[in-house]
């Protein structure tokens, strides 16, 4: 089991960084590398248990399902059900947590996940990095004030 | 009842600020209403259950007790015993979390409470703003502050020249020699250091003989100073440069104006201990914390012997011991150390110079013989110290000045249940957590004056080779500490 853990700090208040991310069909509207996405079955995008299927910019389809959706923590998990990346068992969490020292947003990004040994490496950076922390970056450059 | 949350990021790697933050007694140090901090009955400040006694600047005092701590999740939780504020069932629960982007650290404070009726704004404030804002200032003012005085050179600047003191084989004093070595730039795990006092121990003479075979001649020696961190390799998040430090482990070589060592065994150290008192006491302290909180923690009411109680650890242990609750028996060679260890509260200091005692120590506990023996006398005295012992006494033999151990056949032990160990510091401060523990506990009794150091012999580094001399003739009474 791989466990891959990414925080950042975002500048703005955790209300607003939530009312951007808790769309679960959004991605395309604040990640750098989401073409495009919809939620299968006509589902709305916040019931639990609904499907997303997302076309990444470099052409790859995933397919993901929406585990937990707080509003009161400003928290959601999901899985993957089908990916390109070559990993199992994938269940991930996105947290936000108020910072009240200058009303900004502390925001956690966690995933674990199984994969083949010789691939934990790249993996780990693959999600950590260029998927969690890109997302994280492209959120500050939404937010910048 | 009232909730109150704030939170904050720092700038400093979690490591750092949890250094601090875990000691439940730092807050003297760094928050701007905490003006005294004690932890009651000389418990370690990392010890779930202790309690903390503070004076507030305003006048007020809090007692504190330390509910749950975990290195593992960053987490303190503690509760309010008393105050002189109306404050009710007060729960606290600091909570740190790693900003991986940027390497800082997230800072959790909530609690819960009750106040009386129609003062719960005023009292939210005080919690929220006075204790928890005014807390995250004070810790970003005491990460900022200047650490030390002293140049400091360019960050990994590859090798840097210093003096130092070497073995050039084995042998006298005089194999001592001062040499220009190069102090690397710190590799992974490793820090750069600034001596600024090195202790000088008798392990060191055994080395420099070559006794113990912990060198290679020529190579410099020395296994306990103090001294500022100039620069610190890839994976080191515990120090910076400019931290004040201090350590006591192997491998020789601390001998030298500057030097290149693996980090963990570094502990920073507190404003109230000096470097000179820590080059002076790194060795000796740790080795009575751990003698008497590890190998077999005294409690009050123990009767204990004490072995070269006017010796450098013999001192610390005859106060420390005394001031756990333990009746102290110690051994002297004359009536001038006599009445030193008496002054340390040794209880009843015995007159010897032929290792025998047995008879003396029987008779001052009323024929029962001790609970402990610490020993760093070796064999001369191991006849003597089995008849000492009271049934189901322990002896520990932590040193051999008269010459290693015979083997001790099992028969004599079960004569009186005795049980006996042959413990090493290095051992017990393998680990960096346990280093600390041990670190904390004996600095937190310099601070309370449980023990006391009195340094009188400061040498240059240069004049290693003259404080060895001063030491095998006994012409030293207590630490001896060279200046680089």
């Amino acid at each position: 089991m791989i466990k891959v853990y990414t925080s950042s700090v975002i500048d703005a208040p955790a209300d607003a960084v939530w009312a951007q991310i808790r769309d679960f069909n959004g991605l395309p509207k604040w990640t750098p590398f989401v073409a495009e996405s919809r939620i299968e079955g006509n589902q709305p995008a916040d019931k639990v248990g609904c499907v997303r299927n997302f076309r990444l910019k470099d052409g790859g389809t995933i397919r993901e399902q929406l585990l937990t959706l707080s509003d009161f923590d400003f928290q959601c998990t999901y899985s993957i059900l089908e990916s390109p990346m070559g990993v199992e068992n994938y269940v991930a969490t996105l947290k936000l947590t108020p910072v009240t020292d200058g009303n900004r947003t502390f925001a956690e990004w966690w995933a674990e996940f199984d994969c083949a040994p010789e691939r934990e490496q790249e993996l780990s950076r693959l999600v950590g990095q260029q998927v969690f922390q890109g997302a994280f970056d492209q959120l500050k450059t939404l937010f910048r004030r | 009842m009232i909730r109150v949350t704030r939170s904050a990021v720092i700038d400093a790697p979690i490591e750092r600020v949890w250094a601090i933050l875990r000691d439940f007694n730092s807050h003297n140090a760094w928050h701007p209403v905490v003006a005294e901090s004690h932890i009651e009955n000389g418990e370690a400040s990392d010890q779930v259950g202790c309690v903390r006694n503070f004076t507030l600047k305003d006048g007020n005092h809090i007692r504190e007790q330390l509910l749950a701590l975990s290195d593992q999740d960053y987490v303190s939780t503690y509760c309010i015993l008393d105050a002189t504020l109306p404050m009710r069932r007060y729960v606290a629960t600091v909570r740190l979390k790693r900003v991986t982007d940027g390497d800082r650290t997230f800072w959790h404070w909530e609690s819960t409470f009750d106040v009386p009726r129609g003062r719960e704004k005023e009292f939210a404030d005080l919690v929220g703003k006075g204790v928890y804002e005014g807390g995250f200032e004070g810790l970003r003012a005491f990460l900022r502050r200047p650490r030390a005085a002293g140049p400091r050179p360019a960050s990994n600047a590859g090798s840097m020249q210093t003096s130092g003191v070497v073995a050039t084989s084995f042998g006298g004093p005089d194999v001592l020699q001062t040499r220009t070595l190069d102090a690397r730039a710190p590799g992974p795990g490793e820090v750069r250091l600034r001596h600024t006092a090195i202790g000088v121990n008798y392990i060191d003479v055994y080395v420099r003989k070559g006794l113990y075979r912990m060198i290679e001649p020529p190579a410099p020696i020395g296994m306990e100073a103090a001294g500022v961190v100039q620069d610190v390799g890839d994976g080191v998040a515990h120090l910076l440069p400019g931290d004040r430090v201090a350590y006591a482990a192997p491998p020789p070589g601390a001998y030298v104006g500057v030097r290149t060592m693996a980090a963990d065994q570094l502990v920073v150290l507190p404003d109230h201990v000096d470097d000179e008192t820590a080059a002076a006491t790194m060795l000796k302290g740790m080795t009575a914390e751990y003698l008497l909180h590890r190998t077999r923690p005294i409690r009050a009411g123990d009767t204990v012997l004490v072995h070269a109680a006017a010796g450098g650890v013999g001192l610390l242990l005859c106060q420390w011991a005394k001031a756990l609750g333990a009746r102290v028996i110690g051994t002297v060679s004359s009536e001038e150390k006599a009445r030193l260890a008496r002054s340390r509260g040794c209880d009843a200091p015995i007159v010897t110079k032929d290792y025998r005692f047995a008879q003396q120590v029987r008779q001052v506990s009323g024929g029962r013989g001790v609970d402990v023996i610490y020993d760093g006398l070796g064999r001369a005295a191991a006849a003597e110290n089995l008849e000492a012992l009271a049934f189901t006494g322990h002896w520990i033999s932590y040193g051999q000045a008269s010459g290693p151990l015979d083997p001790v056949p099992a028969e004599t032990l079960s004569a009186k249940s005795i049980t006996m160990t042959r413990p090493v510091l290095f051992h017990y401060t393998a680990e960096r957590a346990t280093l600390n523990q041990i670190a904390g506990r004996m600095f937190e009794a310099l601070r309370q004056g449980t023990i006391t150091v009195d340094l009188r012999h400061r040498y240059p580094l240069g004049a290693a080779a003259e404080a060895h001399r001063a030491l095998e003739a006994r012409q030293t009474t207590g630490p001896i500490v060279l200046l680089p």
